[in-house]
């Protein structure tokens, strides 16, 4: 049997069917009004973005239904704004859409390229100025150009340098040294280990010298958090454990990925979260990553007490603090 | 008994049956269990101590122990002191709903001398941090809000949020707004570190910075929203949200109106 299949005819172009507008004048009359409506609009919302701007005063609050209580002076300048810009390109829209010829035409595409008189016309022009301008006689013309030419394009590869210099060493260090006392922050108090209870925070900074102040920069790579634990709680090489103090563990608040201040602590699960990225560091277990994007734990500052019993540092950190870098050590 | 047995299959049996079981042990039990208070009543201690145990007993010894002891679901409460047990029964969040990750803040189940006399009774297990008085609250007169805005950012606004609104923590905890508790509620959450707060002692956060901080935090609550709608204050999430769901839904409506066709 066979199966086959008439092919179908061109069904050429549907037939163009006319809007309402375009044949009876009430519509017409109808989609005119609307248009003139929303530029009626547009000026209402000017005006009232001018009136909100000069007679509301900056400090009225009124109760709005789900945005609750809301600075009327800021509610009717974007209100008046809006109206005034979105229904001007309402009304264009509709303009266009209802009352604007909506004829077909069809445009055949051409050829790109240009016709061979034109062409011509257009080499013999560039020859002519080359000529004129006397390029291959001026000699000195030509050089001096060559040089302007080529010193400008200098500029912007010198600019590069604005990505540098390199860090170098500055981030492999911190203002952590053996002896430097852990001072609250803010208050700038040494800390006693009497002070912290356990289950107790303090966000530490190192002591400055006399007549020192803060640097934002440095602060950057210092801050610390101390947390005191019971010392059975901890779960640490002797190594590790050495660098408490009676429960008090003390590590680099720079997380370890991309730097934010890591210091949301749980008291109850011993997990300190960074915000940023939800990084999750087991105290206990010296900080270990146990869940995010975090690669190293963060370093733990070596603690131990002075002479008048106060918190200081055994050693500076024995690694970078914060997120890696090109020239990391390790 | 013939009579009775008729209905065993009946469709109400086993649940009346079960509701019968259920009202004798439960009787039983009170009428054993009713000589077990009388024990202990004769140990001398402040009637205001003795009332905060016998509510203890009813409604946090399930849970915590007969004597605060604490168990598989919950901690001890020895040494929590007074303070710890006016935040968490004055605001409500003891007892327990559910057994939820987090308790949250509802209404208080009891009234405030029930809830004194509670704190009285764990004071008086182990020493604690004790309820502040109205005369340490006087953050009105000694905060400074300058201050207390720099330790709420260094201390508290990581978990809390900038502008003290709450935040997430991990596995569904999180941190409660500060927006509308109470001065003594704030103070006693700083000193005795409730849930998944850490403890800000009084030689790390001096009592009068506590002052500082709670002083910032009420300006705060009071801050109006000069920039218009505040969204909830928790920066880009909200701002998000909106622009991606209110602002491109607006743009699909516009460009399906663009391209209707017109009859």
């Amino acid at each position: 049997m066979s199966r086959e299949v008439a092919p179908l005819s061109d069904p050429g172009l549907p037939d163009h069917v006319h809007r309402k507008a375009d044949t009876d004048p009430i519509a017409e009359k109808k989609a005119e009004r609307q248009v003139a409506l929303f530029f009626a609009f547009s000026a209402l919302g000017t005006i009232l973005f001018i009136y909100s701007y000069l007679f509301i005063h900056h400090d009225l609050f009124i109760f709005i239904p789900i945005l609750g209580s809301t600075n009327a002076h800021q509610l009717f300048l974007g209100l008046g704004l809006t109206c005034s810009l979105l229904f001007i390109g309402m009304g264009a829209v509709h303009w266009a859409k209802y009352l604007m010829p909506d004829n077909e035409v069809i445009a055949h595409r051409h050829e790109f390229r240009s016709p061979e008189n034109e062409r011509a016309d257009f080499i013999a022009t560039v020859k002519e100025g080359a000529a004129a301008s006397g390029l291959g006689r001026r000699s000195i013309i030509k050089r001096s150009l060559a040089l302007s030419m080529g010193l400008v394009g200098l500029s912007p590869l010198l600019l590069l340098r604005d990505l540098g210099p390199l860090p170098e060493k500055q981030l492999e260090t911190t203002s952590w040294k053996t002896g430097t006392r852990l001072v609250t922050d803010p208050g700038n108090r040494p800390i006693k280990p009497a002070d912290l209870e356990v289950g107790a925070v303090a966000q530490v900074l190192p002591e400055l010298v006399e007549g020192q102040e803060r640097i934002l920069n440095n602060i950057g790579k210092d801050a610390v958090l101390l947390i005191r634990l019971r010392p059975e709680e901890f779960q640490l090489s002797p190594e590790r454990l050495s660098w408490t103090h009676e429960g008090i563990i003390a590590f680099s608040k720079i997380c370890s990925h991309m730097g934010c201040a890591v210091a949301l602590y749980e008291q109850q699960t011993k997990h300190l979260l960074c915000p940023c990225h939800q990084s999750t560091f087991d105290v206990p277990r010296a900080a270990k990553v146990i869940f995010g994007p975090a690669a190293r734990p963060l370093p733990q500052l070596a603690i131990t007490l002075d002479s008048e019993g106060y918190l200081i540092a055994k050693q500076p950190f024995t690694e970078p603090v914060g997120p890696s870098f090109w020239e990391r050590s390790s | 008994m013939k009579r009775l047995s008729r209905y065993r299959k009946h469709r109400f049996a086993s649940p009346l049956a079960l509701l019968f079981a259920l009202f004798l042990i439960g009787t039983t039990f009170s009428v054993a269990n009713a000589s077990s208070p009388k024990a202990s009543a004769s140990l001398s201690r402040s009637a205001a101590v003795d009332e905060g145990r016998q509510i203890f007993l009813k409604g946090c010894s399930s849970c915590h122990g007969l004597n605060a002891e604490g168990g598989k679901i919950a901690p001890s409460l020895l040494g929590v002191g007074a303070a710890s047990v006016d935040f968490q029964v004055g605001t409500g969040r003891m007892p327990m709903a559910d057994m939820s990750v987090q308790a949250m803040r509802k209404k208080p189940l009891y009234n405030p001398d029930q809830v004194a006399a509670l704190a009285n009774y764990v004071a008086s297990l182990a020493p604690g941090p004790g309820i502040p008085g109205d005369e340490i609250m006087v953050y009105e007169r000694d905060g400074n809000t300058a201050q207390g805005g720099e330790l709420f950012r260094t201390n508290c606004a990581m978990c809390h949020n900038f502008a003290g609104q709450g935040g997430a923590l991990s596995q569904g905890k999180y941190a409660p707004t500060v927006m509308g508790a109470d001065a003594k509620t704030i103070y006693e959450a700083m000193i005795t570190g409730p849930q998944s707060m850490p403890v800000f002692s009084d030689r790390i956060i001096t009592p009068a910075e506590k002052l500082s901080i709670i002083k910032w935090i009420k300006g705060a609550e009071v801050e109006p929203a000069l920039g218009g709608a505040a969204l909830g204050r928790v920066g880009p999430v909200t701002e998000g949200l909106l622009v991606w769901t209110f602002g491109l839904g607006l743009l699909i409506g516009i460009a399906v109106w663009l391209t209707t066709k017109v009859r």
